[in-house]
């Protein structure tokens, strides 16, 4: 005999299982952190990723995801010896992993970049940055999003 | 032509760090919106920007669809001479469009 406990369990799983599917098919190719992890590597290759040294600024609320400000500082004393070579932004869940690389050196003086992006959903972004000795620094954000970019109208 | 917005000291002491904020008026369509048709609305994105002070390279940028449309882009530099700073954006089909500011260095 079914309990209509087992009955409320089953009705949900088929709802939710509902839902995946017309997620996945309204979405193609979607990211995933495994993604980002993987776009990480592709940029990093074997090193290390430390974290530390980087400061990733995001507003941890967004109402609008189509223009997030993002604003990414890098502690170093920038000169031929000890400076930042690139900055990279990756996030975990809009179609592709990828936001920006920019490419610095000591000539910047000051290592810090900042720009705007678009967030498909409520998720981590991570800024990676390079130094001149081939070590990776990273800091990573997370962002609550009430209205989503990319696939809008 | 599109729209650009370059924001940068017009003087600057030798050796001072400034900023340079950039803005261009661009779409960055991603691909992956629909039209009211239901077609997919193709890509259309800037994906390169570079920065030169004097035909040397100060700033490089590689851009992805997740930036927000008409791109903002700010950084630092140190004003070492006078002379010409170039900023070029290049779209997914090669086209530049490439802005000249001067800066007097003293």
């Amino acid at each position: 005999m079914r309990s209509r406990r087992r009955f409320l369990i089953d009705s949900a799983r088929l709802t939710a299982g509902a839902g995946l599917v017309s997620l996945v098919s309204f979405r193609p190719s979607w990211a995933t952190p495994e993604t980002m992890q993987g776009a990480i590597r592709e940029v990093v290759g074997e090193a290390i990723v430390q974290r530390g040294k980087v400061a990733l600024d995001l507003p941890p609320l967004v109402e609008n995801g189509n223009t997030v400000p993002l604003t990414v500082t890098v502690e170093s004393p920038m000169t031929a010896e000890d400076h930042v070579k690139s900055i990279h932004v990756f996030n975990e869940k809009n179609p592709q992993p990828y936001v920006i690389a920019a490419h610095l050196g000591p000539r910047a003086g000051r290592a810090q970049i900042a720009t705007r992006l678009k967030l498909a959903d409520s998720q981590q972004v991570v800024a990676i940055a390079r130094l001149n000795d081939g070590s990776y620094w990273s800091d990573s954000a997370d962002v609550i999003v009430t209205l989503a970019a990319c696939t809008e109208q | 032509m599109a729209r650009v917005l370059i924001n940068l000291p017009a003087r600057a002491k030798r050796g001072e760090i400034i900023e340079i904020k950039t803005l261009i008026a661009h779409s960055m369509e991603t691909g992956y919106r629909l039209d009211s048709t239901g077609a997919a609305v193709p890509r259309d994105i800037i994906d390169r920007f570079v920065c030169t002070c004097n035909g040397e390279e100060i700033f490089r940028a590689e851009l992805f669809p997740a930036i927000a449309a008409n791109p903002f882009i700010a950084f630092f530099t140190i004003a070492t001479e006078s002379g010409e700073l170039a900023f070029s954006w290049t779209d997914d089909h090669g086209q530049t469009q490439t802005e000249i500011r001067q800066i007097t260095v003293e």
